[in-house]
């Protein structure tokens, strides 16, 4: 199926191909955008495993009632770097990782705007979390104020908050020239006829997700900076003792932590988007409506920061606005969920493995948002917060959600990546293992949360006996389940035999699958000439 | 929009773009301290500064003997502060308008000198606009040397303006320890510190 497209690469696959000699050429000093793809991926791999080990813990130590296991603090030190290890070492990482390898392939480009840049912005991660997970063996250990450290909880430990403080700035530095990258690439880079209206939806989710990365991540950072004058140079921006406020930390906190959110699932709203046709065999329902619904989350995620802080005594005029402004989201996202839902319909819908991640995205994903909008009533708000119920609906929205997609996305294109076909009966296996497990591990704690267990805590009340350890059942099947996932991605890459076709999908439609299957390491070295019928959405704007 | 552009002709403005706007977002995350305090005090009628109110708006005050409010008072020290902390009184009938003294109490029970400074805080919140101090110990750092008690009045009218369903004021204050000025005690030491 390759033609035009790709004339300089057709006729001789391989030979031409001019990938860097020697591993540490290829790998460490990579700028191809396909080879830091990878690496970005592995190491997405590597700290989903290692967060997820973390909260393997965190299941065991509740699996009863009573302290087992673990002492207090370092129950602490897991709640709170399992989330800084999944938000910004796994989720994060994952979708730029699947930024790096689809963008310049689905706007025909041939790399990466900054490929220099590139490799940095990799290479900055291992530097960062090694920092972080290297303050779980300092004296006084890791951070244990929770992933939001607010202070004065968080400055009171050891000293391991500087090196945490500072992962977090690494890792900050490495989002923000991933963004920056990835815009000057969609800007500039696009195929001559790839207009604006024409891109996947995943390109345009991209864009978005960018501009709210350079947008709210050097506000973290300076909230952290802020965090480390107050622990080591006397200042007091938040310390009330010398006049400063911690409450304030929490606002801008959140003015970053909220969009930060949408970051973690704009990405996942575009793979879906570019899964579900391809199953359905028709094109996106409403695709304008999907852009449009996108800037406006975007837009609204700046001015609803306060729904994580309604306890904190606000006045009334404020607990309302931030609660409508929080509701206002529901429609947009509902806008989402009902062009998926209308892209199936009457669809001839197949069911491969990453569409059944993608439907469970989609129904799962939203069981989330409901619980999301339940949380934003204020009153509600007073009882649910830093409850299980809390705890609930971020998994709902960030593991069924964003991993979910990531898992889908990498079933979708790893034939194209890797060459050959995943095990389809192994995919399946790992789905259904997955999607069932994963609700016996969160739907439980929205009842907890109901009935008034609080987050953070490594003991409870042994009325919250069951449903933990329910939770802690589904939580290790779960973790498991993904050990058959490693083993499909593994099987995939070094030992599948069954080759795998340009269009490894019959209903795909789009550049990347115009060159051949593994995509060679240099594409569109001359601009594709696109032609009707390629794009997915070429008619849109006409 | 239809040619391809050469990547280092333009990436270089979309570089120095994105690159303005995340400096701006950085200053921004500081800006924000500011700004919360103005949203706070101009916009939301929050008071964060507890300086003490002016004589002239206590001149202006008319008590208001028609109704009066009841005021409870709350003590408590941060973990890490070895001192004790209580009010005289838990509890103290006023009329809005009406110059009221209380007494509270601290002691430093631990064998090094401290300085502490106490946080203010009034509930209900919506309230805490018409509660006006003119004189307390929390505006200044209080230095309690080894195992001194002090006693410290707080002066206060609530404004005759308070909404007249609100019939309860609690008045809270926590002690912190103030590190730095503790460390800068600790530093002159020879001097014994001096209470004031
Ligand atoms: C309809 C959309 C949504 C609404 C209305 C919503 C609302 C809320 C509210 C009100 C809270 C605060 C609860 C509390 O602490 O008491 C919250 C917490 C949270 N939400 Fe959502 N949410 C939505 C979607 C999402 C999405 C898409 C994500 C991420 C992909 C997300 C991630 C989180 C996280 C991580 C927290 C907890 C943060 C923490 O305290 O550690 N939410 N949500
Ligand atoms: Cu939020």
């Amino acid at each position: 199926m390759a033609h035009a497209a790709t004339h300089d690469h057709v006729a001789h696959d391989d030979h031409h191909d001019h990938k860097p000699q020697g591993f540490i050429a290829r790998w460490c000093f990579s700028t191809n955008h396909k080879d830091i793809g990878t690496l970005y991926l592995i190491f997405s791999l590597l700290m989903f495993f290692i967060g997820g080990a973390m909260a393997m813990i965190i299941r065991a130590e509740l699996f009863q009632p009573g302290m087992q296991l673990v002492e207090p603090d370092f129950f602490n030190e897991m709640t709170s770097v399992h989330a800084l290890v999944m938000i910004f070492g796994a989720v994060m990482p994952a979708f730029v990782g699947l930024g790096n390898w689809m963008i310049p392939l689905m706007v025909g480009a041939p790399d990466m705007a900054l490929p220099r840049m590139n490799n940095w912005s990799f290479w900055l991660l291992p530097v960062a979390f090694g920092l972080l997970l290297s303050t779980l063996f300092m004296p006084g250990g890791g951070p244990q104020g929770g992933w939001t450290l607010y202070p004065p909880l968080s400055l009171q430990g050891g000293n391991g908050i500087a090196f945490s403080i500072l992962a977090i700035h690494v890792a900050g530095i490495s989002s923000i020239m991933g963004a920056i990258n990835i815009i000057a690439t969609i800007l500039n880079m696009r195929a001559p006829g790839m207009d604006l209206l024409k891109m996947p939806v995943f390109v345009w989710t991209w864009l978005i997700t960018a501009f709210l990365l350079i947008a709210v991540m050097p506000v973290l950072a300076g909230a952290v900076t802020m965090l480390l004058t107050d622990k080591y140079f006397g200042t007091s921006f938040f310390n009330a003792a010398g006049g400063g406020d911690p409450v304030m930390f929490q606002h801008i906190f959140w003015f970053f932590g909220h969009p930060e959110v949408y970051i973690m699932i704009l990405p996942a709203f575009g793979i879906v988007s570019e899964i579900i046709p391809t199953f359905a065999r028709k094109p996106l329902f409403g695709y304008q409506a999907m852009v449009y619904a996108t800037a406006s989350i975007a837009f609204l995620s700046f001015i609803v920061w306060a729904h994580h802080m309604f306890t904190v005594g606000m006045p009334l005029g404020g607990e309302l606005f931030f609660m409508y402004a929080t509701m206002l989201i529901a429609i947009p996202t509902g806008v989402k969920v009902f062009n998926w839902v209308s892209t199936m319909w009457e669809g001839s819908m197949t069911f491969e493995t990453p569409m059944l991640f993608a439907i469970g995205f989609v129904i799962l994903f939203t069981i989330g948002g409901f619980s999301g909008v339940m949380l934003a009533i204020v009153p509600a708000d007073f009882q649910y917060h830093d409850t299980y119920f809390v705890v609930a609906h971020f998994h709902y929205v960030l593991v069924t959600g964003a991993v979910f997609s990531i898992m889908a996305a990498t079933y979708y294109w790893l034939p194209k990546w890797t060459g050959h076909m995943y095990s389809e009966r192994w995919g399946k296996i790992h789905f259904w293992s997955s999607v069932i497990s994963v609700n016996v591990l969160f739907f439980p704690q929205h009842f907890l949360g109901l009935a008034g267990m609080p987050r953070r805590i490594p003991d409870y009340n042994v009325a919250f006996a069951d449903f933990n350890m329910i939770s802690s059942i589904g939580g290790f099947w779960f973790g498991l389940s993904q050990l058959i996932f490693l083993g499909v991605v593994v099987h995939c890459a070094f030992f599948s035999k069954v080759k795998a076709p340009a269009r490894v999908w019959e209903g795909a439609k789009g550049l990347e699958w115009e060159v051949p299957s593994p995509a060679p390491h240099h594409t569109f070295s001359v601009p594709p000439v696109l032609k009707p019928g390629m794009l997915a959405h070429d008619d849109v704007s006409h | 929009m239809n040619t391809v552009a050469a990547p280092t002709r333009n990436a270089r403005g979309v570089v120095r773009i994105t690159l303005i706007v995340s400096a701006c977002a950085f200053l921004f995350g500081f800006a924000m301290i500011p700004l919360y305090r103005i949203a706070c005090e101009q916009v939301l009628g929050i008071k964060l500064e507890d300086g003490p109110v002016t004589g002239r708006a206590v001149a202006a005050a008319s008590v208001d003997t028609s109704r009066s409010v009841r005021i409870q008072f709350l003590a408590s020290v941060n973990s890490k502060l070895p001192w004790t902390f209580a009010p005289e009184v838990t509890r103290i009938d006023v009329h809005p308008g009406e110059l009221t003294e209380v007494w509270f109490d601290a002691a430093n029970t631990s064998d090094a000198a401290i300085v502490g400074n106490a946080v203010p805080s009034v509930a209900p919140n919506t309230a805490s606009a018409f509660f006006n101090k003119t004189e307390c110990f929390c505006f200044t750092e209080q230095l309690l040397a080894a195992g001194e008690a002090r006693r410290m009045p707080v002066r206060f009218i609530v404004d005759p303006a308070l909404p007249r369903d609100v019939t309860e004021l609690t008045l809270s204050y926590t002690f912190y320890e103030n590190t730095d000025a503790t460390r800068r005690v600790a530093e002159t030491v020879g001097a014994p510190p001096h209470a004031g």
